[in-house]
């Protein structure tokens, strides 16, 4: 079974699958660039961020757990899911705190790159203002809740990869938190700056402390290219 | 803490088996033993069963009904339902704050009672109605609180709810207005499990596949096709799981069910067990109606003695089947199946994503079937009296009868079992509704039909529902209806997924700028986007439902929005004033803008 190939069709481009692949990985390998966030390649998916969705055989579907079976119809790239993925980046953003112009993470952000892929400049629903709580107790890992966007890749590599379970979530709906694995910081969290939910936050939530401005703004990458330019550069 | 508090939670744990799947009753007799889950109780509960403390966190922190700070000895849940407020629930809850003397969201300086708001309880045709601790009162009125707060203070029981299991619903009106052929006819224990053990699974699975049963919560998935699925699935064991979470506001007619045919549901259950190759059924009950739970064990400890549940069910060979009920905590996203399952496996109850569907991976990743209340109570009709006998009932494509929880402005508020293909304007004729402006088919996530509308037909084929039907008379405010759902939504998102979690919130704060008469057509048009984004990006039933409210009255009711719609072209949202008002007041001047006052 394992030499066989599984034909999908995602805007009109035929696509050779692999058994086992999902509908997010087969695009990717074909050089086709479905949006994404909360997806991160070493991790498993967790469905969270529905940006990758994507219209499988006519129903709305995020691609990032869809297995590929033989004839799926995708639509991916069309004005319809371009404008309902730029809704929710837009959500996203005015659900947080975002600095983006002195954030640290500016330039290499995922959330501020796909943003000006969507052509989004600024939101323009109005504007939740939440109070949210930064733990810079760790002497080498800080979390600024203001710019989470609650993706979970931190719980997923903390759990999964790093096998300390370190975050999780609390509360529901839109009073959802990431919280730590202690009483009141992250300071008391086996965390360390080498683990991979140290190193995996999409944008400026989670990050290693005196590392921030090694490469200077202006050279990062989704200043030099737009986000996804490597997976479409695999493009035949 | 305590040593013999830990110890005491320890042994919970303990007593539960140590089963990191059964946190939720470890969690619930934790709560109800000391209050709360503190994070001292969490870290003793995490230890024992050997998972990190922020699971524990995880999971406490999302249901409304436990908590982790201390909650009274009475903890008063007001039902805020659009029900219970259009009958008075705001007298009622000043009533309770006068006698209390705290407000809503508080406690009681002695730890004695705690006022709280919750989402429909399923009493609404009882309204206003209050559940303290285990005990629903209904039809309060605010003369009767000052007697309530008083027996709290006393530390006195309510009434007979937690003493007299043969009538859990003797304090709660029954309103079965009425009863039809399929749910509400005498039953005669066992004949359905006896038919359907005389046959093979395959044609258990046959007979209720050519009955063309539908799922009764609402969406209406063949059952017959869900049990085959679930049969041919390959895994270690299969599980029957009943979805008794009735949650969507305007619906009890699984409370009705249950108190008067419990025996019904679990017949169906047990036929399931022995079609799909179950050992095990899972019974998840919504936490609301706990007042059902000891009743509900009573009528399984009988059905054991009669042989009907355990090994060797109806003396057949090798079939063992028994079930199990599963508490809630408050939490309505927990009616979608998967986040049920999520719920039932001891973790938050949010949904999971498809594919795998339960019935190839369920409960603990194995093949699981779950039906609604009613569902299993058609099934054991079915098996009873034969598919023709079923067919012969509703519409070409909705067979049988369906039960209706109708509530609101009519004379006769309660439970009904009608054919499927009854119209909205039978059916407002029969319940005293005939001046309805509005009608709330299938909850808050259903339908708002205008009297244009009424005229068409109650079934999967034209207006489908799970069974709530709330009449609206002609001087209710809409936008006031729509406005409570819409935050209602908010408050039941599970938040895993932004177009939900926020796109809500976004929702509603464009309503209320409409409603506030600052809304241009441009709002309107961004508003009729933003739900439309909310319902096809949201990755389960609650989210993609979740803007039906504004979405059906705008389609519906289109003056209700355009009447306050403005003609200018734009009209800010934020307000300057508003905002920077302290400044203002503290400079003795407001700001100026190119030489304009803002």
């Amino acid at each position: 079974m394992s030499g066989e190939k599984i034909t999908i069709y995602i805007d009109d481009v035929v696509v050779e699958a692999k058994p086992g692949q999902t509908v997010l990985e087969a695009a990717d390998e074909a050089g086709i660039y479905i949006p994404r966030l909360c997806y991160h390649k070493d991790l498993v998916p967790g469905g969270h961020c529905r940006v990758c969705t994507v219209k499988i055989n006519g129903k709305p579907t995020n691609s990032c757990t869809f297995p590929v079976q033989e004839g799926l119809v995708i639509e991916n790239n069309t004005p319809e899911m371009i404008e309902a993925r730029r809704r929710i980046i837009e959500m996203l953003f005015i659900e947080g705190n975002h600095i983006c112009p002195y954030c640290e993470k500016a330039g290499n952000c995922e959330l501020q790159a796909l943003a000006y892929r969507f052509g989004m400049t600024a939101p323009t629903f109005p504007y939740i203002f939440p109070k949210l709580e930064v733990d810079a107790t760790h002497p080498d890992i800080y979390i600024d809740r203001n710019r989470c966007v609650l993706c979970g890749r931190c719980v997923r590599a903390s759990r999964d990869v790093d096998g300390k379970s370190v975050f999780g979530f609390e509360g529901r709906g839109v009073n959802k938190r990431i919280v730590v694995n202690a009483d009141h910081t992250l300071s008391e969290t086996q965390i360390t700056a080498a683990d991979k939910a140290a190193n995996i936050c999409p944008t400026g939530s989670i990050v290693v402390k005196r590392v921030g401005y090694s490469i200077p703004y202006g050279k990062r990458d989704y200043d030099l290219e737009p986000i996804g330019s490597d997976i479409e550069k695999k493009r035949k | 803490m305590a040593v013999d508090q830990k110890q005491t939670i320890k042994e919970i744990v303990q007593n539960f088996g140590k089963d990191r799947h059964l946190l939720m009753d470890i969690v619930r007799e934790v709560q109800s033993s000391f209050g709360q889950v503190s994070n001292e109780s969490a870290h003793v509960i995490a230890d024992t069963l050997g998972i990190p403390f922020v699971e524990v966190i995880d999971m406490v922190s999302f249901y409304s009904f436990l908590s982790r700070t201390p909650k009274g000895k009475s903890v008063v849940r007001l039902s805020k339902c659009i029900v219970d407020k259009m009958h008075g629930m705001d007298k009622v809850a000043k009533a309770f704050e006068k006698e209390v003397g705290v407000k809503f969201g508080q406690t009681t300086s002695d730890g004695k009672i705690t006022l709280e708001y919750t989402p429909c309880i399923g009493m609404c045709d009882q309204v206003p109605a209050v559940l303290i601790n285990n005990t629903v009162l209904t039809n309060v009125s605010p003369k009767d609180v000052p007697g309530i707060v008083n027996s709290l203070r006393k530390g006195e029981g309510l009434g007979t709810q937690d003493t007299d299991e043969a009538r859990p619903d003797a304090q709660i009106e029954l309103n079965l207005r009425q009863p039809g052929p399929v749910i509400f006819s005498p039953m005669d224990r066992g004949t359905a499990i006896r038919t359907a053990l005389n046959m093979s699974p395959e044609e258990v699975i046959n007979i209720v596949t050519n009955s063309r049963l539908r799922g009764r919560g609402g969406a209406g998935f063949p059952t017959g096709m869900k049990w085959n699925f679930c049969r041919k699935a390959k895994g270690e064991a299969h599980y029957v799981i009943c979805n008794a979470d009735e949650g969507e506001p305007g619906t009890f007619k699984d409370r009705v069910i249950l108190t008067e045919a419990p025996d019904l549901v679990f017949e169906g259950m047990t036929v399931a067990g022995y079609a799909i190759g179950a050992k095990e059924g899972l019974f998840y009950l919504r936490g609301e109606y706990e007042y059902l739970y000891r009743y509900l064990q009573q009528v399984l400890a009988h059905r054991r003695h009669l042989g009907l549940l355990g090994n060797n069910v109806g003396g057949k060979e090798g079939f063992d089947f028994d079930i199990r009920i599963q508490l809630g905590a408050g939490a309505y996203v927990c009616g979608e199946e998967s986040s049920l399952i999520e719920s039932l496996e001891g973790k938050r109850g949010a949904p999971r994503d498809r594919p795998p569907f339960p019935v190839t991976k369920g409960f603990l990743d194995q093949p699981s079937s779950v039906n609604n209340v009613e569902t299993f109570c058609c099934a054991t009709r079915i098996l009873e009296k034969g598919a023709d006998w079923f067919a012969k009932l509703g519409t070409k494509d909705s067979i049988g009868t369906k039960l209706f929880s109708v509530s609101g402005d009519c004379k006769k508020p309660g439970v009904y079992e009608l054919e499927f293909g009854i119209t909205v304007d039978e059916l407002l004729q029969i319940v005293g509704g005939e001046d309805a402006q509005a009608v709330q088919v299938g909850g808050p996530s259903g339908n708002c039909i205008a009297p244009k509308d009424f005229g068409r037909k109650i079934c999967f084929e034209d207006l489908p529902t799970g069974g709530s039907f709330i009449v609206f008379g002609p001087k209710r405010n809409m936008l006031e209806v729509v406005r409570e759902f819409t935050e209602f939504f908010i408050e039941e998102s599970c938040g895993w997924c932004p177009p939900c979690r926020v796109g809500t919130t976004v929702m509603l704060r464009m309503l209320d700028k409409i409603i506030e008469g600052k809304g241009t057509s441009r709002d309107l048009d961004e508003l009729e986007e933003v739900c439309n984004t909310v319902k096809t990006m949201s990755r389960c039933g609650l989210g993609q439902t979740a803007p039906n409210p504004i979405l059906t009255t705008l389609k519906n009711f289109p003056k209700l929005y355009s009447s306050l719609i403005k003609a200018e072209d734009y009209i800010p949202t934020f307000n300057w004033d508003k905002a920077l008002s302290e400044g203002i007041t503290l400079a003795g001047r407001g700001p100026e803008w190119e030489g304009e006052e803002l």
